[in-house]
């Protein structure tokens, strides 16, 4: 079963439609929510790991789209700044999904995106800011 | 017969190009490999380097007059306040110091996100700050507000002094509460979640030089990319704690106090750093050369992370209320390999100071050295040693004597 990490985003006009209820519900897709913004009247994002059988899952995306909600895949979002990296190594034991790693015995600090799951710790951790944000464009 | 160095010789195989130089990571394959003996005839200086948040560090300024002049009273560089209890236009810019707005630990843990560190990374990338002095007036002095804009060019004297660096040995930091702190060793997780070191090891400058027998004042050194020297030893320079049998602090020791010309200097080697919870700071590169005077100087720079033994301290009680207890000491091969063992359970460790920025510090400082642009200098005075009596104090609360 693929599970997939994604970024949604609603048009001010659709927040208030029970969109995650309809994925779960008539296709059968497993939803994590990683990080989400939705206010009512302003467009909202949401982070989401999604899984569930492959037609389920093209079919879900497929509705989420008629209903006017742009999609975009998450990897690449979560950005590690090389030129301000000091490979420090201070992220590598807060990061909990193991992204950020020292390869040994180089003792580099490592950026794995496909492991991120955008959570944000490592904003705040590391001491360069080296980590940045970016989600699919938008700081 | 005994291996005898001098630096006026160093110095001339220096000059003319035959020097041979490597760095303290190198020499140890080299010795293992060689024996000491071969390796002092054959080398002539090792380099050392580290790259990590050293807080005691800053800034001397003088910003020359405006017209009229004015005796500074206030000082803020993009907001950020410098001590100004010296003469009318010079200022210190301390590298924690914080800006009057920011809501320091009010919104817990404090992002501390700008600071004196920052200043000064930003005056070394080229970048215009905001310069903001207030003065009470004084005859000689008349003006008594200004408010311009300048970079490092624009300035007379700009220098680093730094009053302690490059720390001998650190504490390994683990948090034994049940709730995460906000360290200047970085976030530490509950129940011993994980444990944070700080120091370059086997590459650090004063364990590759442990009773202090070529690095002393006037040492020229790689300081934040330009060329420093040492001013002094540091504050909190303790040398006459507890040693290994290979004479390696087993704990804080030695310190270094070091001086350079800010205007030669970069924002790679000079970084500005926040610490959750913590503050500001500044991230500081530094490498030093040592010369291969005898076997001695060999055997000692061979020194490698697993002869490197430090403390483990919690941070959540032992290290804020000074208890002095240790929860045991793990070496920096330990650390350096990702898990440890501490109390019987195992802890992943991060380091704070960059290996690999210290690697890089001393493979630039062995270019400079083996193109000749880069002498050695011998101390004008030896720093206090182990045999120097020195006691660490702590400060106490007395009444009005």
């Amino acid at each position: 079963m693929p599970s997939r990490k994604i970024v949604l985003r609603f048009p001010s006009q659709i927040v208030d439609k029970p969109l995650i209820y309809h994925l779960v519900k008539d296709y059968e897709l497993m939803v994590n929510v990683l990080k989400a913004n939705v206010n009512p009247f302003k467009e909202g994002f949401m982070v989401v790991e999604l899984s569930g059988e492959n037609d389920k899952y093209e079919q879900g995306l497929s509705f989420l789209r008629e209903q006017g909600v742009r999609i975009d895949h998450l990897s690449e979002n979560i950005v590690r700044n090389i030129e301000r990296c000091t490979h420090c190594g201070a992220c590598t034991d807060i990061c909990p999904s193991g992204a950020l790693f020292i390869s040994r015995p180089s003792m580099e600090v490592i950026f794995d995106d496909e492991k991120c799951v955008v959570c944000g710790v490592c904003l705040k951790t590391c001491p360069v800011k080296a980590i940045e944000v970016n989600f699919n464009g938008k700081q | 017969m005994g291996v005898k160095k001098t630096y006026a010789e160093i110095n001339e195989k220096i000059k003319s190009g035959k020097v041979v130089v490597v760095t303290a990571e190198e020499i140890i394959g080299m010795v293992e490999e060689k024996g000491v003996e071969a390796v002092a005839r054959e080398v002539d200086v090792v380099t050392t380097g580290t790259f990590g948040p050293m807080c005691s560090s800053g800034a001397f300024f003088n910003f020359g007059h405006p017209k009229p002049r004015i005796k500074m009273h206030r000082v803020w560089m993009n907001g950020v306040p410098a001590y100004t209890g010296i003469a009318a236009v010079d200022a210190y810019l301390g590298a924690t110091e914080l800006p009057d707005y920011d809501p320091l630990n009010s919104d817990y843990p404090g992002e501390f996100r700008y600071g004196g560190g920052h200043v000064i990374e930003d005056l070394l990338a080229g970048k215009s700050i905001k310069f903001e002095a207030t003065g009470y007036g004084t005859d000689c002095y008349p003006r008594k507000k200004i408010e311009t804009y300048i970079t490092l060019d624009e300035i007379n004297e700009a220098f680093l002094f730094n009053p302690r660096n490059a720390y001998q040995n650190y504490n390994i930091a683990v948090n034994a509460s049940n709730k995460t702190i906000y360290t200047y060793m970085g976030t530490l997780k509950p129940n011993i979640g994980n444990a944070h070191y700080c120091s370059a090891g086997q590459l650090s400058p004063l364990l590759n030089d442990p009773y202090y027998r070529t690095i002393g004042i006037g040492t020229r050194i790689f300081l934040g990319g330009g060329v420093g020297y040492v001013g002094w030893n540091g504050t909190q320079h303790s040398p006459c704690g507890p040693r290994g049998e290979n004479g390696v602090p087993l704990g804080g020791s030695g310190t270094l106090s070091v001086v350079g010309d800010l205007k030669q200097m970069s924002p790679q080697w000079l970084r500005g750093a926040s610490f959750l919870g913590y503050g500001a700071t500044l991230t500081v590169g530094i490498g030093i050369p040592i010369p291969v005077l005898d076997e001695e100087s060999v055997r000692l720079a061979a020194v490698k992370d697993s002869e490197i033994f430090a403390p483990v301290v919690d941070y959540s009680d032992d290290y804020p209320n000074g208890t002095g207890k240790t929860l045991g000491s793990l070496s920096y091969a330990q650390l350096k390999s990702g898990v440890v063992e501490i109390n019987g359970k195992e802890v992943s460790t991060a380091p704070l100071s960059s290996y690999v920025k210290a690697r890089e510090i001393a493979g630039i400082l062995k270019q400079w050295i083996v193109k000749g642009e880069f002498l050695l200098s011998e101390p004008a005075q030896t720093l206090p040693s182990a045999d120097s009596e020195i006691t660490f104090k702590g400060l106490q609360e007395k009444s009005a004597p």
